[in-house]
């Protein structure tokens, strides 16, 4: 199911964008060890810090596309890029996908004041519905990472089988029965 | 400072009262599988004799050292403190300016701090200082010193198996701190008491046994370039000729194994045979020198000096006069930088000249040795080959400079003039990712192992990140290289960060677009790919012509 975020709320997040997306990138970058941290937010060249590039760049689509109502198509193909970095880095499943599920707490703290007397509460339900189907996308994308690491390590395995068969003379070619396509 | 102002309270708030986090000397390795190498195998440790052969895995919590290990590196340190002014110097003259700290590619990719060059040397340089300055013999820890533990040892083993000795970073050092030095003087020390990696002893040994990395005797060697032959001719309609061991040839050429047997390599090997055998060159294989390679040098300096004096006691042997060498990588850093006064020099060849077109090799004339590359191009620049771009029409490459021949050797506008006169489609990844800057592909320096696949992927993120880039802006398909690791690495790296981009030798290039004299009508290219345009990779990419960055 996908959610819809109520119009009035909607205008709350958007005026608060730039403060959320920046929290949000913040907060992607401090679960690095904090010696790290400063180069990975502060330099923006993107190719010399595609890590920090990558969130950076990405995260005010995610948002857009968050508030409103349609399908998280633009997200999903970003957070898959977000998340390939994540599932070879230093992190376990959890805390690599965590980032997703911290836009519930950070947005919530930015728009408390100004939708106190609201009944924002019950709206807000709906962004939170709409994070986990991000955060359902972001496990699809974790798995999908790890999945192909564990092919790409048979691969090798296989193609070392073949070479050292070769190597001890067996007259096999390393082209019969790899399965290169 | 610059910033906006806050009010007392503000700023009171943002005064965080934890204890700092532990200090970077205090966190001890965590080993988790995909991030390491496995241990080197006891029988080849024991035939390289190298000391304290056995079982282990860093996953161990006992490593089975000799009880005087502590002795055994200390007396190591000082004994090469001694004997290599360089290392002296390097642990000396580092002022932590910060330059190298973030262009390793290791470090990019991981973020883990320990990765920063700077870092990575002080692991070594906090015990010089405990044990070899004044200072840190009187102030320890207050001086940034640290005692050598197990702990320690531990680290040494992770982070300088963690580093591809690519020297991206001495670059930008000021004082040009080789950082692949310190590495390589490390892992030694490492090897005294007996910690070292398969992936490096294994090639080593195999190396010392039939002269190349897979372990692969004459008569394999020999089949492998029968059949190379044999395939040649089904594609060109060409037989050629390889002649293997002859004596009183004119040139020895040497190239990494895989080309050989691994894939891509082989096509690569392919155009190697073509090319020589178009321009009519007396040339040889060795199946004893059957191997670029050196993985010595990814252990020990002694290593390196042994396995790299083979190829020219082949030399010697066969009575060449010079030698060409194939599309490697590290063996050029052998060779350049370090074969002169390693074995050298090799007074009892000849300066190299090409023999089709009269240039001089002048470069080579300490080593003796020619990069393929610098023969092909001197080749196409005095029109002695004839290239059909078009062949090659399926291809939109780009070029990833190889970290040795690059950076250790210098070898920049050569590869890209041939493929610029064997392609039609070229396209340069972005400047800070190319050249003498160019990324390592993370799996260099003996990492290249499937068990820690999970590191390469951070290692290589940088470099495919830029290949990505290129990929959607104009559609690039093909990944060229002169290395064999890189051939045998960036495939992996490509399939799970770009997809859709084949990687490969400049030489295969070279092949494909070769006119051969009596060649039949080419309907493939040399991995038997149709010779049509790619119209799915010029759909995926904007269809620019133009290349990146011209």
């Amino acid at each position: 199911m996908v959610c819809s975020v109520k119009a009035t709320l909607q205008e709350i997040l958007l005026r608060k964008k730039s403060s959320i997306v920046e929290k949000w990138v913040q907060r992607f970058l401090s679960y690095y060890p904090s010696e790290s941290m400063k180069f990975l937010s502060s330099q923006k060249d993107r190719f010399a810090n595609p890590v920090g590039y990558t969130i950076s760049s990405s995260a005010g689509a995610i948002f857009d596309e968050l508030v409103g109502d349609g399908d998280l198509l633009v997200s999903e193909v970003l957070l898959k890029d977000v998340v390939r970095i994540r599932a070879v880095q230093e992190f376990s499943p959890s805390k690599a996908i965590r980032f997703v599920f911290d836009l519930k707490e950070i947005m919530r703290n930015e728009i408390e004041s100004e939708a106190r007397d609201r009944a924002w509460r019950e709206e807000f339900s709906d962004v939170e519905c709409r994070i986990d189907d991000l955060a359902l996308i972001a496990f699809d994308s974790y798995m999908e990472s790890r999945e192909k690491l564990f092919k790409i390590r048979i691969d090798e395995v296989k193609a070392r089988s073949f070479e050292t068969m070769a190597a001890n003379g067996s007259g096999m070619n390393y082209r019969e029965g790899s399965n290169d396509e | 400072m610059a910033g906006p102002k806050l009010k007392p309270e503000e700023l009171a708030s943002k005064i965080k009262y934890n204890l700092p986090p532990k200090g970077w000397m205090d966190e001890p390795v965590e080993f988790r599988e995909g991030t390491f190498n496995y241990s080197g195998n006891p029988k080849n440790v024991e035939y390289l004799q190298l000391p304290n052969p056995r079982k282990w895995q860093p996953t161990d919590p006992d490593w089975q050292l000799p009880e005087n290990w502590k002795e055994i590196i200390l007396e190591g340190l000082r004994d090469r403190l001694h004997r290599f002014r360089s290392l002296q110097i390097f642990m000396d003259i580092c002022v932590r300016c910060g330059a190298c700290a973030d262009k390793c590619h290791f470090f990019i990719g991981s973020g883990d701090p320990k990765n920063m060059p700077v870092m990575r040397a002080e692991l070594l340089r906090a015990v010089y200082r405990k044990d070899f300055t004044l200072a840190g013999k009187i102030f320890g820890k207050y001086a940034g010193a640290r005692e050598l533990t197990l702990d320690v040892v531990k680290e040494w083993f992770y982070y300088f198996y963690q580093c591809t000795q690519c020297r991206r970073c001495s670059v930008f050092c000021p004082y040009g701190i080789d950082t692949a030095e310190i590495t390589l003087l490390v892992r030694e020390l490492l090897g005294l008491i007996g910690v070292n990696i398969d992936w490096v002893v294994t090639p080593v040994a195999n190396s010392f046994k039939t002269g190349n990395h897979l372990g692969i005797q004459p008569h394999g060697f020999k089949d492998s370039i029968d059949f190379a032959v044999d395939e040649l001719e089904a594609i060109t309609g060409v037989k050629v000729e390889a002649p293997i061991n002859k004596k009183g040839a004119e040139i020895l050429f040497i190239t990494p194994s895989a080309d050989y047997f691994g894939s891509p390599h082989y096509y690569t090997l392919l155009g190697y045979l073509a090319l020589f055998h178009e321009i009519g060159l007396d040339y040889t294989w060795s199946t004893y020198a059957s191997e670029g390679g050196n993985f010595g040098s990814f252990l020990s300096h002694d290593m390196m000096k042994s396995l790299n004096a083979k190829m020219y006691a082949e030399a010697r042997r066969l009575g060449v006069k010079w030698i060409l060498g194939g599309e490697c990588g590290h063996m050029w850093r052998v060779v350049h930088q370090y074969m002169s006064t390693l074995n050298g020099p090799a007074d009892f060849l000849e300066e190299p000249v090409s023999p089709v077109t009269g240039t001089k090799f002048g470069n080579a004339r300490l080593t003796k040795m020619v990069h393929v590359c610098e023969f092909t191009a001197d080749l196409i620049k005095n029109g002695k080959i004839k290239l059909d771009k078009s062949r090659n029409d399926n291809r939109r490459v780009t070029f990833h400079d190889s970290c040795n021949p690059a950076r250790a050797l210098g070898l920049i506008e050569e590869p890209r003039y041939i493929i610029r006169n064997a392609c039609n489609y070229f396209f340069e990844m972005p400047e800070n990712t190319i050249k003498e800057q160019t990324f390592c592909c993370g799996s260099g320096a003996g990492l290249g192992t499937d068990e820690n696949l999970e590191m390469r992927m951070r290692g290589g993120l940088p470099r495919a990140n830029a290949v990505k880039f290129v990929k959607e802006k104009h559609g690039v398909n093909f990944l060229g290289c002169i290395c064999a690791i890189d051939k045998a690495t960036l495939p992996p790296l490509m399939e799970y960060w770009v997809g859709g981009v084949d990687v490969g030798g400049v030489h295969e290039l070279v092949g494909n677009a070769l006119i051969m004299k009596g060649e039949k009508e080419r309907t493939t290219d040399l991995r038997g790919e149709p010779l049509t345009v790619n119209e799915s990779a010029m759909k995926e990419g904007n269809m620019s012509e133009e290349p990146f960055g011209e």
